[in-house]
């Protein structure tokens, strides 16, 4: 503290809990809305309190009974496939991006600057802007409706590539001279020396991209028409298209609420890895 | 740097970079090289017959209105998406950077947004919003405003830009509260013994400082707002009321999806990429300078 200012002080506090208020509202808002009764919603004003039905609303939707959710599956099916796709993705990012950037990095061999670039592109071109060809080749592939389909397309990445590389420049070299002098080869340095240092980076790196994989929106929406693959976020557009008036809201806000529960649970249980994550993409 | 410290292994490098190559090359530069094929022929809907046009589907992209409206709208989108979401993070920052009670209470309320799709974030906005029921029209009726965001243009635009922001705080607040904490505490000090009050502190020393993350910041929010908000555009106005909201991406969409307009998509993705291009070497251009310094 430079100086002390109470009153500075007291506005800082203020404006804080004033953007803690507004940020957090319309969770409040699903909160709510997912324990009332439809009809609380078709006209004067929306439930702002707490109704009865919460544990009705949730078991319906996570079993959908009633087919609530107007699909042939349940949430708790499509949360499956969600934590699929996430994990996949996210493990199969932070698998590949790691032996380039050990290539890149530890070997030196023809065209490795090629192969950088050929990387580095990806960054460039993130899949909405070339969503029918890409689409196209999933469907030459046989890929539509599998988790294969819904996964690979998405798993290479620069970014990630780049946070290795970088992290692996950053290890001092004497260590790679040391373990070649104790006959160390490339598999037995990486396994031994290489992975334990970079557990943090994989830790942090692992929540961002988990969020990346949970909320996916345009491609599960793209190469399923089988319900059976359907996501937990891809459904609640389908509930909103009911029409004006026929929307049911407390069974959409339920499934928002699951839908929002597992990456907000990974965010703020690895709340330091997560920041340290994201600044690091920075650099 | 590494030149003593490498491997000599001349086959092992491919292997280990197989996986990641071939899936871009399958996934990544082979798509993109049929768009812009594509984007030089005129198909049917049905595949029956291709006839290689050269420009045509530029020339017409560029003389069509409804493209000139959508690249507008997605201008207006971004830009708004960028100023709401960097000056409340900004704002709230500043604030959380000199607390020293609760402070990383506050961080933990603020930062959970991130973890929320922009699909969600915009299915909770539509139902504040709602004209009929929803909180914040019936607030606003009380002051005589009649809010409906399905006939109102403005509205409809204010709905999705409120939701792609709220959700994008959160990022914001954390590089800017690292950029504010990464400022040397002697500088302000040194102010503030000269007698310079806090906000002449903060616009004339932290702000000039903090330029460089408000830059990275502005080009990620805006990569986010072209690309990144299909879903709320779709979940909530389909880019309506009209094509008042109807963006860029979204019309990529739905002139090839719905449309099944394929060379005039694939000339939009040619477009998009190049924009994208432009915004990456820009972020690149300013990284490059930041590791110079």
């Amino acid at each position: 503290m430079v100086e002390n200012r109470p009153w500075l002080t007291v506005t800082r506090h203020l404006v804080l809990i004033l953007g803690v208020f507004i940020i957090g509202f319309p969770i409040w808002i699903a909160l709510v809305a997912s324990t009332n009764s439809s009809s609380e919603f078709v006209s004067g004003l929306m439930p702002l309190w707490f109704g009865e039905e919460g544990f009705g609303n949730f078991r319906r939707v996570l079993t959908n009974e009633e087919r609530v959710l107007g699909v042939s599956v349940s949430a708790s099916w499509m949360m499956w496939n969600s934590f699929i796709m996430a994990m996949v993705i996210a493990v199969g990012k932070i698998v590949i991006s790691i032996l380039s950037a050990y290539a890149i990095v530890y070997f030196r061999f023809p065209f490795r600057k090629t192969c950088f670039w050929l990387i580095f592109l990806t960054l460039m071109l993130p899949v909405e802007v070339r969503i029918l060809p890409t689409y196209e080749v999933v469907a030459s592939l046989g890929m539509l409706n599998s988790y294969a389909g819904l996964t690979i397309p998405l798993i290479a990445s620069a970014t990630a590539t780049f946070l290795f590389r970088q992290f692996f420049m950053s290890v001092p070299s004497s260590l790679m001279e040391a373990a070649r002098i104790d006959g160390a080869g490339p598999f037995k340095f990486f396994k031994d020396i290489l992975l334990p240092l970079s557990v943090n980076n994989i830790a942090a790196l692992f929540v961002i991209l988990f969020i990346y994989g949970w909320n996916q929106y345009l491609w599960p929406l793209l190469i399923t028409t089988d319900e059976n693959y359907y996501t937990i976020v891809m459904v609640i557009k389908r509930l909103m298209s009911a029409g004006e008036g026929n929307i049911p809201w407390n069974i959409i806000m339920t499934t928002t609420i699951l839908a929002m529960l597992p990456p907000v649970i990974v965010v703020l249980g690895m709340q330091k890895l997560f920041v340290k994550g994201l600044i690091e993409q920075e650099k | 740097m590494h030149d003593n410290a490498v491997f000599s292994h001349k086959v092992l490098p491919f292997f280990l970079l197989a996986p990641q190559l071939i899936i871009t090359l399958v996934f990544f530069i082979w798509p993109a090289g049929q768009a812009l094929y594509q984007s030089f022929l005129i198909e049917d809907a049905f595949g029956f017959s291709v006839e290689f046009v050269w420009f045509e589907n530029f020339i017409y992209l560029l003389e069509d209105p409804e493209y000139w409206n959508s690249v507008r709208v997605t201008f207006v989108f971004s830009a708004m998406v960028a100023l709401v979401g960097m000056i409340l993070a900004l704002l709230l920052a500043a604030m959380a950077d000199r607390v020293v009670k609760g402070a990383s209470a506050y961080k933990t309320l603020l930062i959970w947004p991130y973890a929320v799709a922009p699909v969600v974030a915009a299915v909770l906005w539509w139902l504040m919003f709602n004209p009929s029921m929803g909180v914040l029209p019936f607030w606003m009726d009380a002051f005589g405003y009649d809010w409906n965001h399905y006939v109102n243009s403005g509205e409809a635009m204010t709905v999705v830009v409120i939701a792609s922001a709220w959700k994008q705080i959160s990022y914001n607040f954390l590089f800017f509260l690292a950029g504010l904490q990464a400022i040397p505490r002697s500088l302000i000090e040194a102010a503030a013994i000269d007698g310079a009050s806090p906000f002449k502190r903060f616009w004339q020393i932290v702000f000039p400082l903090l330029s460089p993350t408000a830059f990275f910041l502005l080009v990620v929010n805006i990569v986010y707002a072209f690309f990144e908000t299909f879903g709320v555009i779709h979940a909530t106005t389909l880019g309506g009321p009209g094509s008042s909201t109807k963006t860029l991406v979204y019309k990529v969409y739905e002139d090839g999806f719905v449309g099944l307009d394929l060379g005039g998509s694939a000339a939009q993705s040619v477009i998009l990429m190049i924009i994208v291009i432009t915004l990456t070497v820009v972020q690149f251009r300013y990284v490059e300078k930041k590791v110079q310094y």
